[in-house]
């Protein structure tokens, strides 16, 4: 019965997936709501009862569906394992998914092409159902890849406009960068285990020295390959393009589940991981570069939509902080509370655009709060949880990041950055706060006119995550407190052999106290700025100096065109104009050349003179008597 | 009769038929069809009776010339079958995928089709080194027609380069081949058997490699012996094309699993670093030439080659992730070519053209071409649960097992190949309609069988791919304890 569960579970949105995906477009919209909200919210209900499951101690749950590929020592089966990791990510991916799927009945209610979007949602959902499920690296790849298809699918879902097709192809082939380091990442480990199962693997690995170099370059691989899906520095770029997609994708895989497949696949191989110190060191400081990096450009940003990604790749680089240090835990703690506050930021920001006729630039919003109350309760909650005030969600996950970094041998130059950078994030989000929804309304007229609340399948989903974003750090209540860590010990059962870093109580108030000060100072400052004395950003082109590279997000994306994109295309242009023309079929062509000029010279000795031909036989005979006597 | 010689003569049989039917057009076309959907059958019952483990079965041998040892004898073990069900499959897909173009002097143009079907499974089954290198080229002569009757306007100039090009290599095969026949003992035979049992020196396997190497190379093609291949694809009529790309070239793979890893192990070992880096350059180099080509059937026919040259490069490691991942993807590749290039043949028949930058915006009005499209894209970037994923897994793995940094280099290609192929996708279907695009109809009932069938492939090999494996996995074992290799 249980392992017919967890085949259900990415069962029914594959099958949504395929009935939505044959109907056309006058297809009845309750019709593809019942299928595409109805099986995600089945799955939904599935996952609860495994993870309850789980909870009450049962052992981890299988099911193989079939041999998939036997050849020599590689023996993979497509096949569903879940245990205490993979069941909060199914409760993150078909709860939130659900809440999505609800949403978009509202968001994408006049879409042309309603099918077809919720085809795909359901196709996301299956693929990264897949991904958390599977029992061995490969299943998790086909999810990996299968995930980043539907993003491609839809970040261009528009596919009218040639932008968003440019942002979808980019997405997909930075995430292909990725996939590579992955792939050659699977190759060494099935080298060095003999197997890809994670069970056999992770076994084999339990009892192996720790710094062993071929586990260090199976580390960096498959951090390569997070670095892309989980867009961390140098494979961000895409995320905040892939914004071009309707806002309930980029709250569902831009923000609360794909772009957390990185951190999900390290805490899945801790056990590796904890081996490598260098490899951890280098999640770590990749993890808080991102971190401090994306914040920055967060600040000068004035697309609602782009802030928020760039604080989604901020958050996820805490996350990898955590991982690199060793505190897996941790990393999925904020994995959970992340999912919550932003899904919810992205939705009310689809609210917003919504209500402001598509516009998604905050220097034309302002005032929103009088006429959208529900969109800025709830924005106002998210917007506490991502800055971490207490007792809101990510208060909790942020300063156990922090804390875990903090003791981490060497951790006190990531651990001041992370600090910074949580600083600037609560700045740029009570920045985006304060402009959107304070003030006085800056935009047209029309959209004056049109300002309003969304309807309730918009406003219910904002409600609920709402809800859990404020609460859902109850889970992970600090030392401090004397409280069991709920989801510490939910995980334990996954996590082997890590390091144990705890925080004294001291340090720990100390922490809440400081940013509890700083968290009010800041609310100030940008009150100050951006509604007392209403300082609104400048328009793109009158930004200088520094504020100008920041606003152009440091020319990264030119950097990568000069660097990689240009000199591919001149090479492959040159390869194709000279080299395949010349230089190889022109070799070809010499043959030709040397067949005919050959035949013509030879032909010039056939003349018919018959003197000729008996000089040349007395030639000849007299060169092989000269050879047979004298040489010979 | 045995089964491998009623497989042989069947596409024979059909070839005489459709050259002496005098009658309705329309019927014409159908009938064809209905001939190669009976040898597709006949492959299908003689699959589902056969045994992989025993080795080659259902062997006949009849006496050709038996003064010079030359026997007419054939046989079929697991990669053979896999081949002829391959060659079985495909030709009735790319007669169908014709019925409703305007072809001139059909007959001629379908009896060619069989006669390369025939030669086809000639090559793929014969066990005697004489028949197979008849076979071989006789394949070149339907095709030739093919490219030179129904091709483009330079079709002369181009198809006579690939006449010549392949026929020279061809040449090398030959003199390999009878020097291996004077070294069978007692009155000589050209029999695969006693050239498997033959003791060459490595001196001599060295020198037996390039003659062999040459003529399989040529065709399959690898770098740089290909640049009769873009031209030849781009120039020919869709049908010689997908024969071309889906099949023919499977010769040359296929005659290095059965005439060389066997045959001169030692020589593959001597020269298997050279290869493996021609074949990675060329994947590499024809991945390039890809991005930057505007004729979409061209960028098809590098996108092509890359992909071959990750399947060569494959059976070159010698190991067996290598040699099952070439066997899956010879066959993936078979059917994604022909998917592909049956697309770029339906875009210009209704568009009038396959320059890139002329296209656009297709997708808006055509839902189920562009959901095909998509499925046959996906299987030709290797996307997981497609045919592509699970061939291109085993051959980076086995190019792995190889050298790493082959490996880090060949699997540039899943990048590349996502790039050329989603740019492709994005300028052809989709963005603003451009003005050819609006003439793009909805496909005709042949062209909807056509690509469905080959979606359904894509996706059914993806998820199961063991059976093709098991079929090989005897056939290929086989080829290992003859060359002594480790597997």
């Amino acid at each position: 019965m249980d392992s017919l569960i967890v085949l259900l579970i990415p069962l029914l949105p594959l099958i949504g997936f395929i009935i939505s995906g044959t109907l056309n477009k006058q297809a009845n919209h309750t019709l593809i709501n019942g299928l595409t909200c109805g099986s995600v919210f089945v799955s939904f209900l599935l996952s609860v009862i495994l993870f309850y499951q789980l909870q009450s101690g049962s052992a981890p749950i299988s099911y193989k569906l079939l041999n998939w590929i036997y050849v020599g020592a590689l023996k993979l089966d497509l096949s569903f394992t879940v245990d205490a990791l993979s069941s909060i990510m199914l409760l993150i991916i078909t709860g939130i998914g659900f809440l999505i799927h609800v949403y978009s009945t509202g968001y994408m209610h006049d879409e042309p092409d309603y099918a077809r979007f919720f085809s795909y949602l359901n196709l996301f959902v299956f693929f990264m159902l897949l991904l958390v499920m599977g029992n061995n690296f490969v299943v998790m790849f086909v999810g990996w890849e299968g995930v980043g298809l539907c993003s491609y699918l839809l970040i261009g879902f528009w596919f009218k406009n040639n932008a968003y097709n440019d942002a979808a192809k980019k997405a997909f082939v930075m995430n292909r960068i990725g996939d590579l380091g992955f792939l050659i990442g699977m190759f060494l480990i099935l080298n060095k285990f003999g197997s890809l199962n994670y069970q056999t693997v992770f076994d084999l690995a339990s009892h192996a020295a720790t710094n062993d170099p071929t586990i260090t370059v199976i580390c960096i691989c498959l951090f390569i390959g997070a670095l892309g899906k989980s867009a961390q520095i140098p494979l961000y770029t895409w995320l905040p393009d892939a914004m071009a997609g309707p806002t309930p994708v980029s709250a569902l895989i831009h923000a609360a589940t794909m772009v957390t497949a990185g951190i999900y696949m390290i805490v899945r191989t801790n056990v590796l991981y904890t081996l490598s110190p260098d490899a951890g060191f280098l999640v770590a400081v990749m993890g808080v570069a991102t971190a401090l990096f994306a914040a920055t450009i967060g600040l000068k940003q004035n697309d609602i939509k782009k802030v928020l990604a760039y604080s989604t790749v901020s958050q996820l680089g805490y996350m990898f902080a955590a991982l690199g240090v060793g505190a897996y835990e941790t990393g999925m703690f904020h994995v959970i509370t992340h999912a919550f506050f932003k899904a919810l930021l992205f939705l009310c920001a689809g609210s917003v655009i919504h209500a402001m006729s598509g516009e998604q630039d905050i220097r034309s919003m302002g005032g929103l709060r009088k006429k959208l109350p529900i969109t800025h309760i709830t924005f106002f909650i998210g917007t506490l949880a991502i800055s971490g005030f207490p007792p809101f969600s990510g208060f909790f996950s942020k300063d156990e990041i922090l804390a875990k970094v903090h003791e981490y041998n060497g951790g006190f130059m990531l651990f001041t950055i992370l600090a910074i950078t949580s600083v600037i994030t609560a700045f740029y989000m009570f920045r985006l706060y304060w402009l959107t929804f304070w003030g006085n309304f800056r935009g047209n007229s029309h959209q004056a006119s049109h300002l309003h609340e969304s309807p309730k399948s918009i406003t219910i989903p904002l409600i609920l995550l709402a809800v859990f974003a404020a609460s859902a750090g109850l889970i992970g209540l600090p030392h401090l407190f004397h409280a069991p860590h709920l989801l510490n010990n939910f995980l334990a059962p996954v996590i082997i052999n890590a390091p144990t870093l705890e925080a004294s109580a001291s340090f720990e108030i100390a922490l809440i106290v400081v940013s509890l000060i700083v968290l009010a100072l800041v609310t100030y400052i940008t009150y100050q700025i951006y509604v007392a004395k209403a300082r609104i950003p400048v328009a793109d082109a009158d930004e200088k100096g520094i504020s100008k590279w920041v606003a152009n997000k440091y020319y990264i994306d030119e950097l990568y065109n000069a660097l990689i994109t240009q000199p591919l295309q001149a090479v492959s242009t040159f390869a194709n104009n000279y080299i395949e023309k010349y230089v190889i079929d022109g070799t070809v062509n010499s043959f030709r050349w040397l067949t005919n000029t050959g035949s013509l010279l030879i032909r010039q000795i056939q003349t018919g003179s018959i003197g000729l031909y008996i000089f040349g036989i007395v030639i000849g005979i007299i060169c092989m008597f000269v050879f047979k006597f004298y040489l010979a | 009769m045995s089964e491998s010689l009623l497989l042989l003569m069947l596409p024979l049989a059909s070839m005489l038929i459709v050259a002496v039917y005098n009658g309705d057009k329309g019927l014409l076309s159908k009938g064809a069809v209905a001939a190669s959907l009976i040898s597709l059958l006949a492959s299908v019952y003689v699959l589902l009776t056969f045994n992989s483990t025993v080795g080659f079965q259902s062997v006949s041998s009849y006496n050709w010339i038996p003064s010079l040892g030359i026997n007419l004898s054939f046989g079929l073990d697991g990669l053979s079958i896999l081949l002829v069900m391959l060659t079985n499959f495909l030709t009735p897909l790319i007669i169908l995928a014709t019925v409703n173009r305007e072809i001139k002097n059909q007959r001629a143009f379908y009896a060619l089709i069989f006669l390369m079907q025939f030669a086809l499974i000639g090559v793929f089954t014969t066990l005697d080194a004489f028949v197979f290198y008849v076979f071989w080229e006789l394949a070149l002569i339907p095709i030739y027609f093919i490219c030179l009757m129904w091709g483009g306007k330079y079709s002369g100039a181009i198809t006579l380069k690939f006449f010549i090009y392949t026929l020279t290599g061809s040449l090398f095969m030959l003199t390999g081949i009878i020097y291996l026949y004077l070294q069978t003992p007692g009155s000589h035979t050209f029999a695969l058997q006693s050239f498997y049992t033959l003791d060459l020196t490595a001196q001599e396997q060295s020198y037996l490699f390039w003659a062999f190497f040459l003529a399989f190379a040529i065709k399959i093609p690898i770098w740089p012996l290909h640049t009769w291949q873009p031209d030849t694809y781009t120039d020919a009529p869709t049908a010689g094309t997908m024969l071309l790309s889906g099949i023919m070239l499977k010769m040359g793979i296929y005659g290095i699993m059965r005439w060389m890893l066997p045959v001169m192990p030692l020589g593959i070992m001597q020269w298997q670093n050279l290869v493996l880096v021609l074949c990675i350059i060329g994947v590499l180099y024809a991945s390039c030439l890809a991005l930057v080509q505007n004729d979409f059937k061209r960028l098809v026919a590098y996108a092509s080659m890359a992909h071959v040259g990750l399947i060569a490069a494959g059976v070159f490691t010698t190991n067996i992730y290598g040699l099952q991942g070439a066997t899956i993807q010879m066959l993936a590749h078979g059917i994604n070519a022909v998917g592909l290039f049956y697309i770029v043949d339906i875009i210009q028949s209704k568009t009038g053209t396959r320059q890139i930058n002329e296209l656009g915006g297709i997708a808006h009005n055509n839902r189920l071409f562009s959901i095909l499209f998509v499925i046959v894209l996906l299987g030709t970037v290797a996307l997981p649960l497609t045919n592509g994923f699970v061939g291109e897994f085993l051959l980076l793995n086995g190019i792995f097992n190889y050298n790493i940094w082959f490996a880090a280099f060949a699997g540039l290609t899943i990048i590349l190949g996502a790039v050329y192929m989603l740019r492709s996708y994005k300028s052809i279907m989709l963005g603003d309609i451009a003005s050819p695009s609006s003439k793009f109809e909805t496909l005709q009932y042949n062209e909807k069988i056509v690509l469905s069938v080959v979606a359904i492939a894509i996706i059914a090999m993806g998820i199961c791919p063991q059976y093709f494996i098991n079929l090989a996995q005897p056939a290929l074992e086989n080829i290992f304890q003859l060359s002594h290799l480790h597997n």
